[in-house]
């Protein structure tokens, strides 16, 4: 062919017209992103939102529920003049509010579009079927069925959690959820978000460029339906908790029981808690909330870290048998405390007869008795020096869940503090500090911080004789396996054989009568063989908190209990009272006649 | 009255155009309705719909073309085509000062019901104007006199349309230099534009130093090829040292008035598009929302498409003027590549038969015409597909005998039935 001037012209047709077509080709064929855009511009996918999970009690009892509510929507382009007042008066709202949302739509047009927005939120049943009755007269106006929880048993706003819109924070680092999507922020509704909030479905609709609605995408076959979340059996007894609640009104501190066969939480009380009234609408809520000066959001069974007090005094016992540096029968005396320096100083120690055993000094919770085994368990002859035998009482110590989180599936749980050997060598130099100067252990005082649930959990070991399951709130069902390091015991260093000694003093304690020295006589319930330990910790804050640990029965424990009330004196006086309550409304269902003065007295005392 | 030699129209007429351009029209006019089921016209054929009124434009214009090749002389073409070219030049400046605004340009005439452009047909008298002059006896194209007449020929039209805000129109004019290279115009003119348009570009997307490299470098490589082949003598070595200077000296001037002509000369929802097309910003949501809808459209429809009827991006309104200037969009997403190839295979050889047969004719005035309406078939589709893919600004003139509208199928109806008619002229006789 010749290559004349129409045939560079052909040629150049030819070019540029298999520039047109490969450039086609590459949008068409070879680059996907085009396709993803068409989808999403013409694709709207409306969620369905699945019916949150329940949270059930251990007999099946509903703490949380769900309801229906509405929100109202509104879509300001198709907005037409309406008379305000008459929707005030159906929505239950201010002229004030319809017009600064009003005056909002306006400001920020551009940016709403053709978008719709939420008008007004969680709109009652009532109210909304009441809206509906006169929707005509406002256009551009709709509602959207929500759900929202519901809460048939006052069971502790701490406890159940709350949920709320998932904030910009929570969206960045779970791509899963979108905006306006509600997540359980704390409590049960945190720990088990995954079971709880099920999978969400849509429908997929196409839109046109104004982002009316035009038709549904593929006849509906490609719509997904939602599945609903899977219902949580919790440990908790509702009765047990209700009535913890009740006990601790107007108190602040904890209760937390446990069974000790399982680790199961059976009660969970934080007072004061958040009133469940307030969880349903916590974004309404969350400012009185959390202004309250006895931080109500703040959950003491987990995350408050106290000094145990005397109820330590178990776990030196327990470490100076398993050392061989105490024999139950190893007798001290104790005058009125025990005097550690040559000038006289003296930790002091209420009256008692003298000398004691290790089960009364237990029974009548003896100070100077536990600095002398604590004086031995430092001195102890098989470690080369008074470090290594502070290390390795740490190392017991720590056995028994102190030291750090238990692991437990509550959400948030904190460790409280067990001091290292390291920790006094910052303080006092190396080798400048010796048995006088952290004599504060020997009772549970000093660096020591333990959540009291990690006290609970003591006593739950101590009921076990010598381990314990990981404390739980979800129970182990047939429809949800919880993980398996719930369900395998975890073994203290002290062997089984030296807590009936202990044991022994704990139960004496309880049911030695009164003017036997025993410090909680208060609590025994004939019958129930309640074994206990008082404890006053001290507090530099103010008032000393009552701390009591208790488990019953003596035989194959079905509870264990541990009570905080801060700021309440000692052990005896109110913690006491409260532990055995629980201990005798959970075994026998009810608190005996005899013992409802002790109840109303409990309940009507109120520290705060 | 017909002679014995001549030929019956079913011979004379060329078929191999006929056929692509029945195809065109009639695959835009289903196209067309694509754009408009998504309202629910009661059928392709309501009138209250563009489909429909679509439809009332395509028999007009076979009825123009019928009467173009059967009824009119074809002698007549070359006979008003100066008077004409005259007429539609007046009405081109009168309308920047008594025309219609619309859509920002005000290239309208509106009498009553009818609005009319100018600028559309003055496409079809400028080629005409161009056949006449070109296909003189002693018209010779590297004369200075008869370059410069043509060059007025051509600049006039494109300068009044520039002020009617029809720059898009305007673009199409520049086609007519390929019907110019076709009669002998050095290709260094084409080659010049080429360079041209490529400094623009280089001048607005990279440093300045580039282009100058580049300008140089080429006039660098021109002289020493040009000594090496064609500057033997001393006056011929001084003509090539002054010309290339020259061309450096206007080569410069240009780059440094690059950016004051994009900035003061071009319309700013021009330098937009521009800046879009050259990737030097990013507005998705602004001028940039067309092109990239557009893309969309198209890109979504993949290699055998969504179905007719079946696409939602060009059904739901996505793609902004979607049956007039973004037509195409509605052939990607429905009929994906293979609609794609088809169509543009159609365009390319229906231009090709055009090139063809005009070349072969003995007329000159027939084969000039015929250039210039290939070029200009040319122009208006790569600029128009060009466009709705990203490779060329956002233009709006409408892809021929597809887009909506009867003011351009009209036009290019009688711009292609006047060349058959010329072309049977030669069929019937020689």
């Amino acid at each position: 062919m010749e290559l004349d001037r129409k045939n560079k012209l052909l040629i150049g047709l030819g070019v540029a017209v298999l520039l047109l077509l490969g450039k086609i080709f590459y949008i068409q064929v070879i680059d996907r992103s085009y396709k993803e855009n068409a989808l999403n511009n013409s694709m709207v996918y409306d969620d369905i939102f699945p019916p949150r999970g329940l949270i059930l009690d251990r007999n099946g009892k509903v703490l949380v529920n769900n309801q229906v509510c509405y929100d109202i929507l509104v879509t300001p382009r198709e907005l037409a003049p309406f008379d305000t007042l008459t929707l005030c008066d159906l929505l239950g709202i201010t002229p004030e509010y319809v017009k600064e949302k009003t005056d909002y739509y306006r400001r920020y047009r551009t940016r709403i579009g053709y978008q719709t927005v939420t008008f007004l939120k969680q709109v009652s049943t009532e109210t909304y079927s009441r809206f509906s009755e006169q929707a005509y007269r406002f256009p551009g106006f709709s509602g959207k069925e929500r759900t929202i929880r519901s809460y048939p048993i006052n069971a502790g706003g701490n406890l159940l959690g709350y949920i709320s819109e998932a904030d910009p924070v929570f969206l960045n680092t779970h791509k899963d959820y979108k905006p306006g999507d509600l997540v359980g922020k704390t409590g049960i509704e945190a720990a088990m978000e995954s079971e709880l909030k099920g999978k969400k479905g849509y429908h997929i609709f196409l839109r046109n460029s104004r982002n009316q609605i035009k038709a549904t995408y593929n006849n509906g076959e490609s719509d997904v339906s939602a599945e609903p979340g899977t219902d949580m059996v919790t440990t908790i007894d509702a009765d047990l908790q209700q009535y913890g609640q009740y006990l601790m009104s107007g108190k602040l501190g904890s209760i937390v029981a446990i069974e000790p066969g399982t680790g199961e939480i059976l009660a969970m009380v934080s007072s004061p808690g958040i009133d469940v009234s307030d969880l349903a609408d916590i974004g309404k809520n969350y400012n009185k909330i959390s202004r309250d000066r006895n931080k109500p959001m703040f959950n003491r069974t987990v995350q408050a870290s106290y000094p145990p007090g005397s109820v330590f005094k178990l776990v030196n016992g327990l470490i100076g048998l398993q050392e061989g540096t105490l024999t139950p029968d190893r007798r001290y005396p104790c005058n009125n405390g025990f005097v550690y320096t040559s000038g006289g100083k003296k930790l002091g120690c209420h009256s008692h007869r003298s000398p004691l055993n290790l089960e009364e000094a237990v029974m009548m919770s003896c100070n100077g008795y536990f600095c002398y085994v604590f004086r031995e368990i430092l001195s102890n002859p098989a470690f080369k020096s008074r470090e290594e035998a502070f290390d390795a009482w740490r190392d017991y110590v720590t056995s028994f869940g102190f030291g750090g989180s238990l692991g437990s599936d509550f959400p948030f749980e904190l460790g409280g503090n067990i001091p290292t050997s390291n920790y006094y060598n910052r303080i006092y130099g190396k080798n400048g500090w010796r048995f006088q100067t952290i004599i504060s252990l020997s009772i549970g005082q000093g660096e020591i911080g333990v959540t009291p649930l990690q006290i609970a959990n003591l006593s739950a070991t101590v009921a076990n004789r010598g381990h314990y399951f990981i404390p739980h709130i979800i129970k182990d069902t047939d429809g949800f396996e919880i993980d398996l390091k719930f369900k395998e015991p975890k073994y203290t260093k002290v062997d089984s054989v030296q807590f009936e000694k202990v044991i022994g003093g704990m139960w004496r304690a309880v049911n030695s009568g009164p003017g036997s020295g025993g410090t909680a006589s208060v609590a025994a319930v004939p019958g129930l063989d309640i074994c206990g330990k008082t404890g006053t910790a001290q507090n530099p804050h103010g008032a000393d908190h009552s701390v009591f640990i208790c488990f019953a029965p003596r035989e194959n424990p079905k509870i264990a209990v541990a009570v905080y009330v801060e700021n309440a004196g000692f052990g005896a006086t109110w913690a006491c009272p409260i532990a055995s309550l629980i201990l005798e409304k959970y075994l026998t269902g009810s608190v005996r006649e005899e013992r409802k003065w002790l109840e109303e007295r409990v309940v009507n005392k109120r520290f705060i | 009255m017909r002679s014995e030699h001549e030929r019956g129209l079913t011979k004379s007429i060329d078929w191999k155009i006929i056929v692509p351009f029945f195809l065109l029209v009639f695959f835009g006019w289903l196209n067309i309705y694509a754009t408009v089921h998504g309202a629910e016209p009661d059928s392709i054929f309501d009138p209250a719909f563009r489909s429909g009124k679509q439809l009332i434009w395509i028999f007009c214009s076979l009825g123009l073309g019928a009467m173009v090749i059967l009824l009119v002389s074809p002698k007549i073409w070359e006979v008003i085509a100066t008077p004409s070219y005259l007429l539609v030049l007046f009405l081109l400046f009168l309308v920047i000062f008594v025309g219609r605004d619309i859509k920002g340009s005000n290239s309208w005439f509106s009498l009553g019901p009818i609005s009319f452009q100018p600028a559309e047909i003055s496409k079809i008298t400028t080629a005409l104007m161009l056949a006449t002059l070109m296909s003189r006896q002693n018209f010779r194209i590297d004369r200075m006199r008869d370059l410069g007449i043509v060059g007025a020929v051509l600049l006039l039209p494109m300068l009044a349309i520039l002020c009617e805000h029809e720059t898009g129109s305007m673009l199409v004019y520049v086609g007519y230099l390929f019907t110019l290279y076709r009669e002998g115009l050095s290709g260094w003119w084409i080659f010049a534009l080429g360079s041209a348009i490529l400094l623009f570009i280089l001048v607005l997307t990279t440093p300045v130093y580039v282009p100058l490299a580049l300008l140089f470098a080429g006039i660098l490589t021109c002289f020493l090829v040009a000594r090496r082949n064609w500057a033997r003598s001393i006056r011929q070595k001084v003509a090539l040292r002054r010309g290339l200077l020259a061309l450096a000296a206007i080569g410069t001037a240009y780059i440094f008035s690059v950016g004051f002509v994009f900035n003061n000369i071009l319309q700013e929802h021009q330098q937009k598009r521009i800046e879009v097309l050259l990737g030097l910003t990013e507005d998705p949501s602004g001028v940039g929302y067309n092109v990239n809808q557009s893309m969309i459209a198209i890109g979504s429809g993949g290699l055998l498409g969504k179905g007719y009827l079946g696409g939602t991006q060009t059904t739901y309104g996505f793609v902004p003027e979607q049956s007039t200037d973004f037509i195409f969009c509605t052939v990607g997403e429905e009929w994906g590549f293979l609609g794609c190839l088809a169509v543009i295979a159609l365009y390319a050889f229906l231009i090709y038969r055009i090139v063809v047969d005009a070349d072969d004719c003995r007329e000159a005035f027939t084969r000039i015409y015929g250039y210039g309406v290939a070029s200009c078939l040319f122009m208006h589709l790569f600029i128009n597909v060009g466009m709705t893919v990203g490779l060329m600004p956002v233009i709006g003139i409408p892809l021929p005998l597809f887009s909506y509208g009867g003011s351009s199928l009209l036009t290019f109806t009688l711009m292609i039935s006047i060349f058959l008619a010329l072309y049977r002229q030669e069929k019937k006789y020689f």
